[in-house]
């Protein structure tokens, strides 16, 4: 399968195979978190059950979502060492000390809290059992602002002090290598996206319940609060992402010449273009239809201003263009689609029709998924975008593999392709199952097990409490056959 | 004060948290089929349910903590026993998503249980033989791994391997022993006295192996003065393990456990002595591999700050789920 490929490149598929699949996982958990938090604030502040059976329906959902972003994450601190030893050796003095923190302060507190947000919720009291959740929340940010300073350094790194040996070695201020100057951009255009990507999954699946069942008042909740993240959220991302390039742009401007598929200079102003096939050997974007002077308007603000493109830069330091710049045009498309999205549904609000109007509901449905697209395709045009290096300018990716053959690294490639598409497709299927249940009053949370007598009251009594899931227990199932 | 000295106490703290902690889970995978499809089984889940999660963080502390105070170590490491650490990483796939999955599939939980078992299993096996491919030593050539594909196999990494697979069966048992009541107990209870008994073998056999596995462990355990301070750990060692053969006889409740957790840490303490001061037997030391002064300053900080939260809040949640499965479970 795996013929005539060298050891670098399967490393380099093995690290984009598992770092793709792991990021669909907490850029839905990032936002599900929050979005948990906030349910059962509500529920606190107003008493109103609705949240709580909102909470209880989503927690089951998060249980599974966080279980796989968890596993698959463990392989990415492992990744490191195995197939790119050179980096760890070379890097770790600098981006080591990062990670050692995302564990400490973002791991440990999110999984520390976890078994008390699912099953905790009768055996401490309401703001106790909101505090965990409100952890669990902090810790998947935390998370992500820890590992997106690390990238960051990646592809833009300050701060450091070459040693003999070529480790890098932090200077004398480590404020500086973690807000490194594409940290601020990145993070914001992260997390955003992560809120939208949950946002988007929320109105989705809150549409589908209302396009069966209007008068569900638990699918117009969702979809309402998803729709108002839709409406507030996608235009501030457009601009963070517009922010976010203009950064690229300074730091690193042969991603961004590979984003707008400009091979060459325009000296009067360059166009944006819609559509075009990158062809590297060539050094020409064939079959190109472009808007003229767009592309300057956009990065720089005016009508004429020049831009250099890919022939002031040295082939060997040139990022591949194709998955750049159309990873790039399917994340812009899918933001307008986003925003578009939200403008829609602030009209049907205003309207008094956004519980009714089935075209929006199916348009949203369609988009449930599509925050995973963006981001994906978001981190394609980042990290392909900055090849040929691993370390901007510094460490080429194909001096930082470890001294592994070539088989090794496809056998090994070979198993987690296998694994993870068995056992996340299934988890993913788990998790669409319950999505297509309809949220409703006395929804069942994720306890489960049928250990000791059912009890209705626990140490803070109320009925919207629930102990077990019973309806899914093997032990029932076994013991009524 | 040495920081070297320092974040080698410090990463082997994590390791033996993780051992000891995600251990005990594994440890009831491993046994989960000794256990009846249905009331038994889920109870035994349960009692790690909320806390499996947390206990495997420590070995992101393990390996994210020898990346980042070691870099040398980890990036000779992990190459050295690459298909071992891959397997571990798919074992624990399976291991982690069968906690979730075998309740939201009634109609496949016999497949998710055999995935819950394997998966530590494989885990469990590949750990002990990760450590046995260090304790061998690994062939180093400047700064990287020059070693060839299979020197992680060997029958000393294979006897690890397996005493590692008893050990968590051991923790497995002696928490099931803690946690469960009544019938399921007693069925703890005998495997905690059987995995007791091969876990004290095959300690015994891995320890007498070390022996022979080179001059310099040998001149360490076996010649003075370094014997005075070596010797106590046998010693100490022999004590706990018939301290615990008696009280996983009659105790009802955590005494087990906790003696089992004292073998381990005297397993621990013998490792540590065998291998100091190495961190990559025989080339590399902690002084080679470690990380400059301002790394480790750093990160200092960051541990003196947060470990008395994690631990405390760790020791909290832990407390919210106390008690018998059976007679608390979830409510």
């Amino acid at each position: 399968m795996f013929d005539g490929l060298d050891a670098l490149l399967l490393a380099r598929i093995q690290f984009a195979f598992t770092v793709s699949f792991h990021f669909f996982f907490p850029a839905f958990s990032i936002g599900l978190a929050s979005y948990l938090a906030v349910l059962e604030g509500l529920w606190l502040k107003t008493g109103k059950s609705v949240y709580l059976d909102l909470f209880k329906y989503w927690v089951k959902i998060f249980a599974i979502v966080f279980a796989m972003g968890v596993v698959s994450g463990i392989v990415m601190s492992y990744q490191f060492g195995t197939n790119w030893s050179v980096f760890s050796d070379l890097a770790g003095p600098v981006i080591g000390p990062l990670m050692a923190y995302e564990v400490l302060t973002a791991f440990f507190l999110e999984a520390g809290f976890l078994g008390v947000m699912l099953f905790g919720m009768n055996k401490v009291g309401r703001k106790l059992h909101f505090f965990a959740t409100l952890m669990v929340a902090a810790g998947t940010f935390v998370s992500a602002f820890w590992i997106l300073s690390v990238n960051s350094w990646m592809q833009t790194p300050v701060g450091y002090e070459m040693a003999a040996n070529g480790q890098f070695l932090p200077g004398d201020s480590w404020i500086a290598i973690i807000f490194n100057p594409s940290f601020p951009y990145r993070l914001v255009h992260t997390v955003l996206a992560a809120y939208l990507t949950t946002a988007f999954v929320v109105g989705g699946v809150g549409a589908r319940h209302l396009l069966k069942d209007r008068a569900n008042s638990h699918a117009r909740k969702m979809f309402s609060m998803a729709m108002w993240m839709a409406t507030l959220v996608a235009p501030i991302q457009i601009m963070a992402g517009d922010m976010h390039g203009l950064n690229t742009m300074e730091h690193q401007p042969a991603k961004v010449m590979a984003m707008e598929g400009h091979y060459e200079s325009h000296p009067d102003g360059a166009p944006f273009y819609v559509f075009g096939i990158p062809n590297d050997e060539e050094q020409r974007l064939d079959y190109a239809v472009g808007i003229p002077h767009l592309s300057s308007l956009i990065l720089k603000h005016e009508w004429d201003a020049p831009l250099a493109g890919l022939d002031t830069i040295p082939d060997d330091e040139q990022p591949p263009v194709f998955m750049v710049f159309w990873a790039f045009r399917i994340m812009v498309a899918i933001g307008v689609a986003m925003l578009g999205i939200g403008l829609w549904s602030l009209f049907a609000r205003w309207r008094g029709r956004l519980y009714e109007w089935n075209l929006l509901h199916r348009a949203a449905l369609v988009m449930a998924p599509s925050g995973f697209l963006a981001v994906l395709c978001g981190w394609i045009t980042t990290e392909v975008g900055r090849q040929p290096y691993v370390i901007y300018g510094l460490l080429r990716t194909a001096d930082a593999a470890s001294p592994l053959d070539a088989p090794a690294v496809g056998a090994s490639l070979l198993a987690f392709i296998v694994v993870y598409f068995t056992v996340f497709s299934v988890g993913i299927w788990y998790i669409m199952r319950l999505m297509s249940a309809a949220p409703k009053v006395g929804e069942m949370g994720a306890k489960r097990g049928d250990t000791g007598p059912i009890r209705t009251a626990g140490i803070t009594p109320g009925p919207t409490q629930n102990p077990g899931d019973a309806d899914v227990l093997p032990a029932a199932k076994e013991e009524a056959e | 004060m040495d920081l070297t000295v320092i974040w080698a106490f410090i990463i082997a703290f994590a390791v033996f948290a993780y051992v000891v902690m995600d251990g005990f889970d594994l440890g009831i995978g491993i046994l989960f089929p000794a256990f009846q499809p249905g009331q038994g089984r889920n109870r035994a889940m349960n009692s790690i349910a909320p806390v499996w999660d947390g206990n495997e963080t420590w070995l992101v502390l393990g390996g994210g903590g020898l990346f980042a105070a070691f870099p040398l170590a980890y990036a000779i490491i992990l190459p050295a026993t690459y298909p071992l650490i891959i397997a571990m990483l798919l074992g624990l796939v399976f291991r982690g998503v069968a906690f979730e999955y075998r309740w939201r599939d009634p109609g496949h939980a016999k497949f998710w249980d055999a995935a819950f078992t394997g998966g530590s299993l494989v885990a469990a096996l590949s750990q002990g033989m990760v450590l046995g491919a260090l304790l061998q030593g690994i062939e180093v050539e400047g700064r990287a791994y020059a070693g060839s594909w299979w020197d992680w196999l060997t029958p000393y990494t294979l006897l690890t391997g397996v005493g590692t697979v008893a050990g968590y069966a051991l923790l497995g048992a002696t928490w099931l022993v803690w946690k469960l009541d009544g019938e399921a107990q007693a069925k703890a209870r005998k495997l905690a006295f059987r995995a007791a008994l091969a876990t004290m073998a095959l300690m015994g056999a891995v320890s007498l192996y070390n022996l022979g596995l080179n001059d310099d462990y040998a001149a360490k355990w076996l010649t003075a003065p370094e014997i005075y301070y070596a010797a106590p750990v046998p010693v100490l060692t022999g004590v706990v393990a018939l301290w615990l053969l008696r009280a996983i006889g009659k105790e009802n409740h955590s005494k087990p456990f906790w003696l089992a957790l004292a073998l381990f840490g005297m397993g621990m303490a013998g490792l540590g002595v065998t291998i100091w001061p190495n961190v990559v037997p025989h080339d590399v030391t902690i002084w080679d591999a470690a990380a400059p002064h301002r790394s480790q300053v750093f990160m200092l900080v960051g541990v003196a700050l947060t470990m008395p939260l994690i631990i405390g809040y760790t020791a909290w949640a832990y407390w919210v789920f106390r008690g018998k499965v059976g007679d608390e479970g979830y409510h």
